[in-house]
This record gives C-alpha cells, sequence and structure tokens, in this order.
C-alpha cells in the first residue's frame, strides 16, 4: 500500500514520515521511495513597530526559551531569540517595552559554566551602561539559580535584572513562557534595583513569583511553581494579566546601587554533599581546590571520620564552607563536639546561605578578596541578600 | 429525499473510551468522578503557537477571540500529568493492544513504528492546549464494501463542567478514533456503518459502556454546499437525523441566498452602529445590562433571518452563534422583534436611526464593553456576509443539539495542526507483536452461538450479545442460571420496568443475578421479579425486596394454602374440575405474593383439585 508524506528524520532505524493528515509514522527507510525534495520555505519576518514613549528593557538570552515556532509542515519547533519574534508571539509585551535584544548563548542550562556567567555579567553590564531601563535574561531553569546568584554577586546594578524561563515547553499553549515573560518585563520596568528570578507563584496563571536572586532555588522537576524563596519571603509579586507590581519593604529599589561589574571568578571550587558512610577518599580528590563548600546534615555536620581529612585540606589551603542539606534554618558548629571539631579544623560557617549560592559565592570571594582574611569575612557577611542575619519567625 | 441525486457524501469518526486499567499517558485510574469530588482547582489561560509561516492556526484564532481563563478540577484519581505539570508516562500498552485488536478487526495495515503526535485544542478541553494522538494502522475493511481510512490511539478530554470549568477526570482517559472514507450516501447508510462499528468495538469486550463513552462526529456535505463536521453524536439512533437535518439546513441556506440575490440584499462591512443611547430607558432586562449596544442592518434580509433552516433553528440562530464567540449571549434581531422586553416604539426608534426601510432587518448585540460589543456585531457581519456570498454554506465543526440540530462551534480546523509528542517515545509494532495479536469472537457470531447453544431466538440474541449487560448474561450462564430466564429479564423486564419510569440503572448486576438464583432455588416466582426490581430501584436491598415481596412459603405451607383455597371454593371445583385449575392459579399466586414458581403452584393445584373431585 502507498502513503505519500514528507521525510522528517530517521530514529531508531526507521525513516519517520509525516502525512498529510498530520501525523507522523515510522517506517523502514527501505520502503521510501523519493518523489521529490520540498522546496525550502523561507520563513515570514514579523514586522514590529516599537513604541518611542516606553522604555527600553534589554533581553539577554542564554537559551531559554522565551518563544517558539513551529513549522506544522514538519513538526520542527524553533526556539526565537530576535525581539520580533518574542512579540509576535507575546504581543502584551509591546505594551510594557521597546526591547534589545542580545543573543549571548544557546546553551542547555545544564551546560552553563562560570566563564559565560562572566561573559553574562559583562553583557548586561554593557546593557546598564548603555541605559537599559531593565534587563530580563531567559535561562533554562535548572541552573537559573546559579546564574542568578553568580549575577548577583558580579553585578552591581541600579536597575532590575529578572532571569526568567519556562517550566513547560514553549511550544505549548498552556506553556507558562508567555505569562512568565509578561511578568519578567513588568518587574523589569519596576521599581526593583537588584537581581531577581520571576516564574509562576502558584500552578494558577495568576501571579509570578519574585524571587531574591541569592535566596531562591528550584524546588520541584516540572511544576510551574518550581521556584521558591527559602528562608525569606519573595521579595515581591506580579499579578497576571493586570502586569500590577507590588514589592516588599526588603526589596532593593531602583537606583540604589551605583553601577559596578566585578567579573572575576575562580573556578576551581566545588560543592560536595555528605552522607552516611561517606569515604574520606572523595574529600581527598578535592586537595588542591581553592574553595570546598559542604552541604552536611543538620546544622552542618560531617561524620567525625571525615575531620582529619578536612582539617587536612584547610591546612592546606582550601577555605571549606559549610551549609545545610537541610536547605531550610542556618548552621550552627557550636552545639555538638562535632561541629565544634570542624570548627576547629577550621571550617567556616556558612550561616544560613543556601549550599549553591554558598559555592558561586566562594567562587566571586576568592577571585575578588585581596587576602584569605578578607575573604573568610566577606564569606561571613550577607553581600548580596544571600544570608540574613536573623531568622524571622514563620518561614 | 433522493440523498443521491443531492450528492451527499458522508464519513464518520467513532470516538470510542477503551476500558483499560490506567489512562493513557499517566498511571491514574479511568475512573470518571462526580464533580462534588474534587479536591482541587487551579486555573489556565491557554494561547495558541504561532506556526512558521507566521501564522495561527484559524480554529485556533477563533478560540482566542475572548482570552478566557480555564478553571480545572483535579480529583483524588488525577495527577500532575492532567495538571500538565508533569510530563507523560510512556504510552500504556494495554490501551495499544485494545486498538491493535480492533485494527486487526478490520483488516487493517498497523504502521510499522507508531508516533504520538500532539494536536492543536485551545478550547480549554485539554490542559496542554493540545491532545495527544497516535495514527496506529490504516486501511481497513466495511463488510459492505466501505472503507476505514484510520484508527488513531488519543486521550480523552476534559468533561466541560459549564462555561469555562472543567473536570480533570475524563482527561487521559484512552480513546480510539476510527475514521471511515467519505463512503455513505444516504443518513441510513450512516446509521448502519456506525452501528457496525459500534458493534465491532463492544466484541473486544475492553471498551467502556453508557452514554458519553462513545461519540460520533459525522462529516457531511451536498452538491453545492460545504464540508461540515458535526461533532458530538452520542446516540447512534440520531445519527440518520443528524444527516438529514443538516442536509436540510444546507438546502435552506442555499435558497435563502438565492432569495437574497434576488433582492439585491447587501452588508455593509464598515456598518456597525453604537445605538447604547436609543436604549437608556428600556425594560429589556439584558439590554439594561449592556454598557454597548451595537446594531448593524442588513439590506433585504427582512423575514430571511427568522426563517427556519432546520427544526429551532433559524438563520439568527447562525448569526448568534458567531456573535456568542465574542462573549455575548446572543442577538436580537427585528425579524423576532417587538418581544423579549424591546417594546414596539423601541424597534421603531432602531428602525428609523439605523435607516432600515421595510425589507432590512437590524440586528442588535448587547454587550459588557465596547470591545465586546464591536467584536458581536462585528460576528455578524462576517456570518451575514457568508449568507449572501457564492458559498453561503460556510465550512464549520458544529456541535449537536438534543434533538438532532446543529449548532456553529468554530471553522474547520486546517489541516496541519500536528507537531511530534517529543515526551514520548515511539512505540515499534514488530511482525511478532501483529502476528500474536488475537482477535475475539464477533457479537454478531456471538448471537448465533446464542440462539443455537441456548435456544434463544435470533433477534433477540442479536440485541443480548449489543447489550450493555452481556457480561452479566455471560456470568449468569456461568453460574447456572437458565439462558432463557437470563435473556428475558434483561431485555425484556427491564425494558417494560424503563417504560413504566422504573430507574433500571439503580439495580446493581448482583442483584439480577441474586434474584435469578433465588427463582431457580424456588425462593421467588419467576412473576416476582418486576416487582423485586422495582422494590431494588427504590432503593431497597435485594434482601429487604425478597423478604417483603416473596416471604418464603415451604411446600408443606404452599399444599395448606391450596387445600384451604380449594376448600372455601368446593362448589366451583366440584363444578369445573380441572378448568378450576387456571382461575384458582392466580388466587393462589396472589395469596403467596409470587413467592412461588407457578409450576409448582400449578403441580400441587392440580393434584389437589384431582383428589378433591376425584380425576374428573
Ligand atoms: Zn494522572
Amino acid at each position: 500500500m502507498d502513503k505519500k508524506g514528507v521525510y522528517i528524520t530517521e530514529r531508531d532505524r526507521m525513516a519517520v514520515i509525516k502525512l498529510d493528515s498530520g501525523y507522523n509514522i515510522g517506517v523502514p527507510p527501505v520502503s521510501c521511495t523519493l518523489i521529490s525534495r520540498a522546496a525550502p520555505v523561507t520563513p515570514q519576518q514579523p514586522q514590529i513597530v516599537q513604541d518611542d514613549k516606553l522604555p527600553t528593557l534589554a533581553i539577554v538570552s542564554t537559551g531559554g526559551t522565551i518563544a517558539s515556532r513551529i513549522d506544522y509542515r514538519t513538526g520542527s519547533v524553533t526556539s526565537q531569540f530576535n525581539a520580533a519574534d518574542i512579540l509576535t508571539a507575546i504581543p502584551e509585551l509591546k505594551e510594557i517595552a521597546n526591547y534589545r535584544t542580545i543573543p549571548l548563548a544557546t546553551i542547555l542550562s545544564e551546560n552553563m559554566t562560570p566563564p559565560i556567567w562572566q561573559e553574562l555579567a559583562r553583557a548586561i553590564f554593557h546593557e546598564i551602561k548603555g541605559g537599559a531601563r531593565g534587563i530580563i535574561v531567559t535561562h533554562g531553569t535548572d541552573t537559573m539559580a546559579y546564574s542568578a546568584a553568580a549575577i548577583s554577586f558580579m553585578v552591581d546594578s541600579p536597575v532590575p535584572i529578572v532571569f526568567v524561563g519556562s517550566q513547560r515547553s514553549a511550544d505549548r499553549p498552556s506553556s507558562d513562557n508567555a505569562m512568565n515573560a509578561v511578568c519578567a518585563a513588568a518587574a523589569a520596568t519596576s521599581d526593583l534595583g537588584e537581581v531577581a528570578v520571576v516564574m509562576h507563584g502558584t500552578t494558577n496563571d495568576d501571579a509570578c513569583a519574585i524571587h531574591r536572586g541569592t535566596r531562591v532555588r528550584k524546588m520541584h522537576t516540572s511544576r510551574r511553581d518550581a521556584f521558591r524563596s527559602l528562608g525569606t519571603e519573595p521579595i515581591g509579586t506580579v499579578e497576571y494579566p493586570s502586569r500590577k507590581v507590588t514589592l516588599t519593604p526588603d526589596a532593593v529599589r531602583r537606583g540604589t546601587r551605583e553601577p559596578a561589574l566585578h567579573d572575576a571568578l575562580d573556578p576551581h571550587c566545588a560543592l560536595v554533599q555528605f552522607f552516611p558512610g561517606m569515604s574520606a577518599n572523595l574529600l581527598k580528590a578535592y586537595d588542591g581546590y581553592h574553595g570546598l563548600v559542604i552541604a552536611g546534615t543538620g546544622l552542618g555536620h560531617t561524620s567525625t571520620t571525615l575531620i582529619p581529612v578536612l582539617k587536612q585540606l584547610a591546612d592546606n589551603g582550601t577555605l571549606i564552607v559549610m551549609t545545610s542539606q537541610c536547605m531550610h534554618g542556618r548552621v550552627c558548629d557550636r552545639v555538638y563536639d562535632t561541629g565544634r571539631d570542624l570548627l576547629d579544623a577550621g571550617i567556616i560557617e556558612g550561616g544560613d546561605t543556601l549550599p549553591e549560592v554558598a559555592l558561586v559565592k566562594l567562587m566571586w570571594v576568592l577571585a575578588n578578596a585581596p587576602d584569605r582574611k578578607t575573604a573568610v569575612g566577606m564569606m561571613q557577611d550577607c553581600l548580596k541578600g544571600e544570608c540574613t542575619r536573623r531568622s524571622t519567625h514563620g518561614l | 429525499m433522493d440523498y443521491k441525486a443531492l450528492g451527499l457524501v458522508a464519513g464518520i469518526e467513532i470516538h470510542q473510551q477503551l476500558d483499560t486499567k490506567e489512562k493513557l499517558f499517566c498511571h491514574c485510574p479511568t475512573a470518571l468522578r462526580e464533580t462534588a469530588e474534587h479536591n482541587g482547582e487551579f486555573s489556565r489561560y491557554l494561547r495558541a503557537t504561532v506556526s512558521e509561516m507566521g501564522e495561527i492556526d484559524r480554529a485556533a484564532k477563533e478560540e482566542m477571540k475572548s482570552n478566557r481563563m480555564f478553571r480545572y478540577y483535579t480529583y483524588d484519581t488525577t495527577c500532575l500529568v492532567e495538571n500538565d505539570e508533569e510530563p507523560p508516562a510512556p504510552l500504556n500498552d494495554e490501551a495499544l493492544a485494545v486498538c491493535l485488536t480492533i485494527a486487526k478487526m478490520f483488516s487493517m495495515t498497523p504502521v510499522p513504528q507508531v508516533h504520538t503526535m500532539r494536536k492543536l485544542v485551545i478550547d480549554g478541553s485539554n490542559t496542554s492546549g493540545f491532545q495527544r494522538t497516535a495514527l496506529v494502522a490504516f486501511n481497513g475493511a466495511l463488510p459492505d464494501g466501505g472503507q476505514i481510512e484510520t484508527i488513531c490511539l488519543e486521550e480523552e478530554a476534559a468533561q466541560r463542567v459549564k462555561d469555562e470549568v472543567f473536570s480533570l477526570d475524563r482527561l487521559g482517559i484512552p480513546l480510539v478514533e476510527i475514521t471511515t472514507a467519505p463512503c455513505m450516501h444516504t443518513p441510513e447508510e450512516v446509521e448502519q456503518v456506525a452501528g457496525y462499528i459500534g458493534m465491532v468495538l463492544r466484541s473486544t469486550g475492553k471498551v467502556k459502556r453508557g452514554l458519553g463513552t462513545i461519540r460520533q462526529d459525522v462529516n457531511i456535505s451536498i452538491a453545492s454546499g460545504a464540508r461540515v463536521e458535526i461533532k458530538g453524536v452520542q446516540e447512534l439512533d440520531l445519527i440518520a437525523e443528524v444527516v438529514r437535518r443538516e442536509v436540510q439546513r444546507q438546502q435552506n441556506l442555499l435558497s435563502i441566498r438565492d432569495e437574497l440575490v434576488k433582492r439585491g440584499a447587501s452588508v455593509d462591512a464598515a456598518g456597525g452602529t453604537d445605538v447604547t443611547a436609543l436604549f437608556k430607558d428600556t425594560k429589556s432586562a439584558v439590554l439594561k445590562k449592556a454598557k454597548k449596544i451595537h446594531a448593524i442592518v442588513l439590506k433585504g434580509f427582512a423575514g430571511l433571518v427568522g426563517r427556519e433552516i432546520q427544526p429551532e433553528r433559524r438563520l439568527g440562530s447562525e448569526m448568534s452563534d458567531y456573535a456568542k464567540k465574542c462573549g455575548v449571549g446572543g442577538i436580537f434581531h427585528t425579524d423576532e422583534l417587538p418581544a423579549y422586553g424591546v417594546t414596539a416604539e423601541e424597534v421603531a426608534q432602531l428602525r428609523s436611526h439605523m435607516h432600515a426601510v421595510e425589507p432590512d432587518c437590524v440586528v442588535i448585540v448587547a454587550g459588557a464593553s465596547e470591545k465586546q460589543a464591536a467584536c458581536a456585531i462585528g460576528q455578524v457581519i462576517t456570518r451575514a456576509m457568508i449568507a449572501c456570498s457564492d458559498r453561503p454554506v460556510p465550512e464549520e465543526t458544529r456541535k449537536m443539539l438534543e434533538t438532532g440540530s446543529t449548532a456553529y462551534m468554530r471553522p474547520l480546523p486546517g489541516a496541519a495542526r500536528m507537531y511530534p509528542e517529543t515526551d514520548v517515545l515511539p512505540v515499534l509494532i514488530d511482525d511478532n507483536r501483529w502476528a500474536g495479536v488475537e482477535i475475539p469472537e464477533l457479537l454478531t457470531a456471538r448471537a448465533e452461538r446464542f440462539s443455537a447453544e441456548y435456544g434463544i431466538e435470533k433477534n433477540y440474541a442479536l440485541q443480548l450479545a449489543s447489550s450493555d449487560k452481556l457480561p452479566l448474561f455471560e456470568q449468569s450462564v456461568k453460574e447456572g442460571i437458565r439462558p432463557k430466564l437470563a435473556a428475558f429479564t434483561i431485555l425484556s423486564t427491564t425494558t417494560e420496568l424503563r417504560r413504566d419510569g422504573v430507574d433500571i440503572a439503580k439495580i446493581p448486576e448482583q442483584a439480577y443475578l441474586d434474584t435469578w438464583h433465588a427463582v431457580q432455588d424456588g425462593k421467588a416466582a419467576k412473576e416476582a421479579i418486576p416487582e423485586i426490581f422495582r422494590s431494588i430501584a427504590g432503593g431497597s436491598t435485594f434482601t429487604e425486596a425478597l423478604a417483603k415481596l416473596a416471604p418464603s412459603v415451604s411446600r408443606d405451607e404452599l399444599e395448606t394454602i391450596v387445600r384451604k383455597i380449594i376448600a372455601e371454593r368446593k362448589d366451583f371445583v366440584a363444578q369445573k374440575g380441572m378448568g378450576a385449575l387456571g382461575p384458582l392459579m392466580g388466587v393462589v399466586m396472589k395469596e403467596v405474593r409470587g413467592s412461588v414458581d407457578g409450576r409448582v403452584v400449578s403441580e400441587i393445584l392440580r393434584k389437589e383439585i384431582a383428589a378433591v373431585s376425584g380425576g374428573k
């Protein structure tokens, strides 16, 4: 029996054919005959008129998809990065601002690296100096919180720097991309003056939460409201569809900070999670690292058997910071003997800093502190809201 | 009517829910729930994705006219997959197996590798904004030479509770979609084919039963009309009527167009006018509530907007359906005014304000905002222009109304609105798997077997084989119930009770079995079955019903009763002899209130009468 269709690709040794009905089927490649080659179609380029009275936002894309297009003839989905495409997909954005788009990278966020954070920091700083009213960074959600923390330390900004992405793919009509992008643009034009992550506040399409870039964590693999502020409330909300931005008194306001770029990072740092029975040899592998963050148990512990190795690492110059895998609450190594022994071994308490934020901070501190003593002091200071001085009731 | 001469061409799509343990793309049960049982709600917007050509599908665009927020009910039997908050599980293999069985029953050719696609649906019935669907096999044959084009395995959509509220219990139940070629030419043929396919589906024993578990979509066109897809015909008996009424509708739209052309009718595309001020003191509740009222003059349309095109449907109904897409409740037109609280003076004022003359019809819409009213009057203009155009029957997707007439839903979807569901891996159907698919006995064949094995009359056997009580019948035979007793109860007794207004659905299947066993064990008479069922449907348990209606009477007690009755009618028995048996039978049965098998009563009566009358 003969069926006509368009050859799409090969998968598991089958030729994937798209039939006229729109369905794909897989058939053995030998059963296919070429009739003709499809003429390439150049996608229509939408024309967008921008409104001079609106502020200008810079959109720096790293690979998170803010808009995509579907070619229903082939079923292929492509991410769109230029302003015209984004505005065609999400027309509400036109009412908020004009946009300049900077395609920095097109990577899956798990492939993010400290050198790309540095490039990102420079690009953002360039846009701030160029007069952008706010910055939007599109980012895959997996490591968005790491990047937001990195930019928090590297860039002092008078304007909001808003990280945004989508948990559900941008090609689906239900995607959270559009609402997140609209809320991000609203936050980026608001009175905010710090680095933030703007994503769904709940599973509903009714409001986004504005999270401080150094206190946010992806807490669910797939839900829209995966991003949560830990140990603190979100610093604001953006209602949808009204786009009303509400900031807490705690949120840093626009214009508070002078623009500055400190883009040095020391990537010779690591984060390791302690687990019962962990071998000392695992820690020995970090010999020569400049910095090591441990996500310890409870108040900030490892087994006593690891303490000699940790002391040796510290003596050899590794700056070791203790955090807790509890995620909520602060470490305190003065309560139990193990903790006191860890302190004696030269380990620094990370307060209530989240483990991965402590890692990013350590990279930044080691590259920017003039000496070890200053570095230790900076690790214990709260620089960009990454830690709190007091643990408030109810959180 | 000569449908062949009219060029009637029809095809059907049958959607049948499968009775699998789990849903198609998650591990939730395929259980339908009462909406009152929902344990959570959430709300979402849907928006169409821009296609490569910078276009949004026209059906999708239509749905997006109003930016609606959808609300969804969740249950303890639904999960994050239904919420579109988690990637789908692999394609349910049990459902695929049923689909392959059906494909083989229609001698279809399976697809070597099945790919799940996303089909754009943004009316809110799918939380994701698409329906997952996979083409499993094609090219099947129907016994009368008709052709089945494809069979697809799809996920069922969420059930609309009301307006924009949907219930997630149904979302994700596996569904097979069977599409025939446009190979039918009369309404009766459509009904026959649908009936046959339904019978084949039920033969698998793996499909859900009951209202709403099977839906037929009908594609219809006549020579100078247009292709129209009618969605959601749930009852087989209505299919032929739906086809007849659609033909009627298309013919009437054609003749209205001819009349409009003759009259030189016209519609000013930019003629929408704000007439809110005219109705500031109106008594009409609808108009009073409206923020903005817009009007349009349809030149030369008088009398035609109100003309019936199929039972209970007018050209005005079509315009109203179009306008409703903007969120308004409907339209008013001067063919039906004054009415609904709109006075004759108001109509006169409206006509004069709009410079309408006698052959014209004025249509008004009441909107909650300027935008809504303008959108709605725009839709009326669009539909009116279609009515007097070269193609007065628009290609549409329509929904069936209760009686078999239809209402406009949306334009026919564009052909290409599918792209791969990348979260679901393709499934290989190799030769081994296909060869191993076993074909179950067709219900028609089963009917012949019933007829031959149990002596059940042929027509009766066929009814039984296609009844949704077939599993019950088979169970009863397995339990040693006389097949004729079970068949009679299932087909006749219940039908009579239903006609009497008894809610048969309230009788659990176990009660059928218990009742039959009671009859066979002599604890209840066959004649008592209707009363027992009536009582159970009214809320009694089987045991209560039996105790109330059929107190057990032992043979000794029965003999005593019979002797007493004969003694009381000694003269009558002496006079009639065995001829008294019939009349006394009724008296005894009444006395024991149907709790004894009639045959036993008759046997004892015969013996006792013989004893009294000396065998006369
Ligand atoms: Zn589920």
